[in-house]
């Protein structure tokens, strides 16, 4: 029969030689096989000191982005929410007060914006769908809870945190330090 | 009766009571470290970093291995004998820790006006003492297999029961070539002889060889790990044991392995000498301290070598470790002794 690849090897069935049945010289390559692998770099990440870098973008838990005055960018339109694929994304609308312009950027803000964090699966598709940048996803990964219910991600956990009250953990959520 | 009762030195009594203790405590935290040293050096030939995590360096993690394992629930199957079952576990840890007895551990100290043998027994027959004792260890391992009413716990205790017998023949045969040479049992007179000349090894390097195989074979170490077979036997004797009981058959296996070094070591490789130092030389005390730091370094290489085998070559099938057993290491053993023989015989001038 034609072989399809030059890549096939014939099995060596020669009797073992008295050298060969030994063992002990093979063994001992083995060890010293072994040996040299002790010396060899460790591709271990050690995680929480140490993180693999990421790619600018990478796409980790989402964050509800502020302008520089500290104002919430969302207005509510839903378009994240007819985005996303999984349907993690809910909210509700609720309209500007008088006073509260400080809050809110626009007329309309949204009163409460949830994310399932165990539907989601981190596509990026409100990102892209979002007119207002308002949402994007950060570096952030690996969430954990206890409940299932503390998976669902509100205003509070997804917000970033204020520019001019908080400007280091602003900072930190932007990623501008590293 | 009463001259028997005076003639009984209290302080003898004391003396190696302590000695006792700090041998006994000394080997379990070797133990202890061993378990911690076989993870990291797994991980070392591995291109892992191994237990890192608990305390610096991960130093404390053996703590936590033996807290986790005290802290499971006990478990005795109803089917089983649980006497048996309980006295399994225990016959393997004294077996384990008996052997210790007979090893010189250093030459003497000096202290409180004593001089004081760092050995506990130093008996006349102490190379036999050790094989008695490591043959009972298999009991340990066949009695918890048997108790644990489990088939698979069984045939790896028939196995492990046979693998113990067979080999130990083969150590035996051996050994007496080394005593053909040194013409003694005791391991003190063992060491001394070879603090005057050379080691051991190099007129045995073949004996030795069986020796050390053997050695691996009665510890249940990989090769020769078939007893725990884990992915044909599901863990083999132990399977059905939990808690510290598990943690005892664990430990005494690390117990084995350490004693076994220290026998290598004390047989072959000059016990407590050190190479190209006159100890005459030095005060009694600081040869002591030398010779137990010299006896300890051989040791560790030893447990190296146990760790580092077990992380390079696969385990034996179970007629391939028979075969290795009766039909290579017994005849070879036998020859050994044959030239052995015939050299000193010549040596002797006929």
């Amino acid at each position: 029969m034609q072989a399809l690849t030059q890549r096939a090897k014939a099995v060596d069935r020669k009797p073992m030689t008295w050298w060969e049945k030994l063992y002990l010289p093979s063994i001992l390559k083995g060890m010293a096989i072994t040996f040299g692998h002790s010396f060899k770099k460790r591709p271990t990440i050690n995680y929480p000191e140490e993180t693999r870098p990421f790619s600018p973008v990478f796409r980790g838990l989402h964050v509800l982005n502020r302008d520089e005055e500290g104002r919430e960018r969302c207005t509510a339109c839903g378009l994240c929410a007819v985005a996303c694929p999984a349907e993690a994304i809910t909210m509700e609308a609720a309209e500007r007060l008088e006073g509260e312009e400080n809050l809110y950027r626009e007329e309309k803000y949204a009163a409460k914006y949830e994310i399932n964090m165990l539907r989601c699966i981190f596509c990026g598709l409100c990102e892209e769908a979002c007119p207002k940048d308002a949402i994007y996803l950060s570096e952030t990964f690996a969430p954990s809870n206890y409940t299932r219910k503390g998976f669902i991600y509100g205003k509070d956990e997804l917000l970033i945190p204020h520019p001019i009250q908080d400007p280091e953990g602003y900072a930190k959520a932007k990623g501008l330090n590293n | 009766m009463n001259t028997i009762i005076l003639a009984f030195d209290l302080a003898l009594f004391l003396e190696k009571l302590i000695l006792i203790a700090v041998i006994i405590f000394a080997s379990l935290g070797i133990a202890l470290y061993t378990t911690f040293a076989e993870r990291k050096v797994a991980a070392l030939l591995q291109d892992r970093s191994g237990p890192n995590r608990v305390g610096p360096f991960g130093l404390f993690q053996p703590f936590a291995d033996g807290l986790k394992l005290l802290m499971k629930e006990e478990i005795i199957p109803n089917t089983s004998n649980k006497f048996l079952f309980i006295l399994g576990p225990f016959m393997a840890m004294t077996a384990a820790l008996m052997t210790c007895a007979v090893i010189p551990w250093g030459n003497q100290v000096e202290m409180f006006g004593r001089t004081i043998q760092l050995q506990i027994a130093d008996i006349n027959i102490g190379v036999l003492y050790v094989f008695g004792v490591v043959s009972l260890g298999v009991y340990g391992m066949l009695i918890g297999g048997w108790a644990s009413n489990n088939k698979f716990s069984l045939m790896a205790a028939l196995r492990g029961a046979s693998q113990a017998i067979s080999y130990e023949l083969a150590m035996g045969l051996s050994l007496i070539a080394l005593l053909m040479l040194t013409g003694s049992l005791s391991m003190k007179t063992i060491v001394e002889q070879q603090m005057d000349s050379y080691w051991n090894i190099v007129y045995q390097p073949l004996g030795f060889l069986i020796f050390i195989i053997c050695v691996f074979a009665e510890c249940n170490r990989t090769p020769f790990d078939l007893p725990e077979a884990e992915n044909e036997l599901n863990f083999g004797y132990h399977q059905e044991y939990s808690s510290m009981k598990l943690g005892f058959f664990l430990f005494a296996e690390y117990i084995h392995m350490f004693i076994g070094s220290a026998v290598m070591s004390t047989l072959y490789f000059g016990g407590y000498d050190v190479p190209f130092l006159d100890e005459s030389t030095l005060s009694s005390n600081v040869a002591a301290l030398v010779g137990i730091a010299s006896l300890m370094a051989k040791i560790v290489f030893f447990l190296f070598l146990f760790m580092w085998v077990r992380w390079t070559i696969p385990r034996f099938r179970y007629d391939q470790l028979m075969n290795l057993g009766w039909k290579s290491l017994i005849p070879l053993a036998l020859f050994n002794m044959l030239i052995t023989g015939a050299l000193i015989l010549a040596k002797s001038g006929l």
